[in-house]
């Protein structure tokens, strides 16, 4: 029985790395064709580096992760501070709003923030990229940062308001850094989400702002692009640092 | 006790944001879906009265029909393959110790933190008809020529599963971590064989976290559209692509609207489901 566990556990994880693996494995491939092996080679990192457009596709998608992970941790923390902290009507439904995003289909979000942005003649680019990040991020970091919230002793905060702190000091030094490595890790996976996506951006991004994942994917349309092995498997080192790093804050904290 | 906003300026700022936020970017943007959906289609607007239910009924066209049926078929499928290889996969997982756990929960989660395009990507290096599996069955003498497997229904269905299994896990491990062992020895103690403990006593107990995991996985098998666009040709549509092809190419926003309004519909019935069995469980657990 439990060999049969083991060998089962097993054989799920080697499904589920196998495609990792050879991508990343064909990335070093020196053959043009892409199937068979010709050689180690570091080609296709060069020339993605000397793709101009891509290049510029990987500053835009750094920035516009950087700048929603960064806007989504503050309102995202401020509204699990106000769900923890505050009394005030709709209270509910603002928390079901939130696990609405979290749980309808990413193209529903996607059609109905288009459709929100036409009407209202935003031109399709950066601004309308970030407010639609923003808003599939935020759940998530309400989520991380509640949780932290959920274990801590609520006398603190008590006694600073009894010392005479305001709403705001008592914030800022009481409970702010308690939820630091929850905001750490929530901008962390914020950042993830936002250079991943490619459903929501697909229908908010306009030509002026082209990102990563929407390049990715016109090139992945038609036939296969060594390239895009050498530009996986770097997504692939930056997300498992990211993710390292999220686990290391949270356990950090946790001791 | 209500306190003024002069009182508190800050947890008026935070509310005021807070709301903002969601009504403007949630709440307007669905209601917007809704009335899009009642509307008639208009070549310059967009949308524009007079309101009728054209676009629902437009669901009904044999064509579109067709298209719901086959992706509604595709995400169930998929549903039923990861929960076929996600239950045993969670059970045998809740039973690894407690520090081994740790690192493979670890290897579940980095898929999630990892671009799904690429993935799938690397799911045609396999698939593709000079690709890895043909070349490996080829030399192993299982077929004498390469067979189609990329831009199949098959394709389609092996890239959902890939990309959606670590959601199905997911919930079934944490229903599973709760499923305690004297429970299971108490139903043996009474008597029942495996099967009966199984049926009578396992199944009931992890229901919600098979709902949880079938409304993870069934609902993005909806609408993850670049999965059929990257291994499933022009024949093996999801209702994502009809909605992504309404709204960006056809332009025709009620159709693409009432589409969308189905696959929520969907979530609301599942999410129910899901409800009314936590609820069952607790009435019975008390």
């Amino acid at each position: 029985m439990r060999w049969l566990s083991r060998s089962y556990l097993t054989l799920v994880y080697l499904l589920l790395y196998v495609p990792i693996v050879v991508l990343v494995v064909f990335s070093f491939n020196d053959s043009r064709t892409g199937y068979s092996w010709g050689g180690l080679s570091l080609r296709w990192y060069d020339s993605l580096f000397n793709n101009h457009a891509m290049v510029q596709a990987m500053w835009n998608s750094l920035w516009l992760a950087l700048t929603a992970a960064t806007v989504s941790t503050i309102i995202g923390a401020l509204t699990a501070l106000a769900l923890h902290r505050y009394r005030f009507r709709g209270k509910r439904v603002l928390n079901g709003m939130l696990f609405v995003v979290m749980m309808s289909p990413e193209i529903v979000l996607a059609i109905s923030l288009l459709g929100l942005f036409l009407l209202l003649g935003l031109k399709l680019g950066y601004v309308s990229l970030l407010l639609a990040h923003v808003t599939f991020c935020l759940p998530f970091v309400v989520i991380t940062v509640m949780a932290r919230l959920s274990g801590f002793d609520e006398r603190l905060p008590e006694a600073a308001r009894d010392l005479g702190a305001s709403d705001f000091t008592m914030t800022r030094t009481v409970l702010i850094p308690v939820i630091m490595p929850a905001l750490m890790a929530g901008w962390l996976l914020g950042f993830t989400l936002s250079m991943d996506d490619v459903v929501v951006s697909t229908f908010v991004s306009g030509p002026s702002y082209e990102i990563l994942p929407l390049r990715i994917y016109s090139m992945v349309r038609v036939g296969l692009k060594p390239e895009v092995n050498a530009l996986g498997t770097l997504l692939l080192v930056f997300s498992l640092v990211m993710l390292m790093l999220s686990q290391w804050i949270l356990s950090r904290s946790k001791q | 006790m209500m306190r003024s906003i002069k009182q508190q300026p800050f947890r008026a700022a935070v509310l005021v944001l807070v709301w903002g936020w969601l009504l403007f970017l949630v709440l307007a943007p669905n209601m917007l879906v809704v009335g899009a959906s009642v509307m008639t289609r208009n070549p310059s607007t967009f949308i524009s009265l007079p309101l009728n239910l054209d676009a629902y009924r437009q669901l009904f066209n044999p064509l579109y029909l067709d298209v719901f049926l086959h992706s509604l078929y595709m995400a169930a499928l998929t549903t039923l393959i990861c929960l076929l290889i996600g239950y045993p996969f969670a059970w045998a997982l809740s039973r690894v110790e407690k520090r081994r756990q740790m690192l493979l929960i670890f290897l579940l989660i980095v898929p999630f933190w990892t671009n799904s395009l690429v993935r799938t990507y690397a799911l045609k290096l396999i698939l593709a008809t000079n690709g890895l599996l043909n070349s490996a069955l080829m030399s192993l003498g299982v077929i004498d020529e390469p067979a189609q497997l990329l831009y199949t229904e098959g394709a389609v269905i092996v890239g959902l599963v890939y990309l959606l299994l670590p959601f199905m896990i997911l919930p079934l491990y944490s229903v599973f971590e709760d499923l305690r062992q004297d429970v299971l020895l108490a139903s043996h103690d009474l008597g029942a064989g495996r099967l009966a403990t199984f049926k009578n006593v396992v199944v009931p107990l992890t229901l919600p976290g098979v709902l949880a995991g079938v409304m993870l996985v069934l609902l993005p098998a909806m609408g993850l559209f670049f999965v059929p666009d990257i291994l499933g040709g022009s024949r093996n549509l999801l209702v994502g692509n009809v909605i992504k092809n309404q709204f960006l190419d056809a332009r025709n926003w009620p159709f693409g609207a009432a589409a969308s309004i189905v696959l929520t519909l969907t979530m609301a019935l599942l999410m129910f489901a899901h409800r009314l069995s936590k609820r069952r469980l607790g009435e019975e657990g008390a």
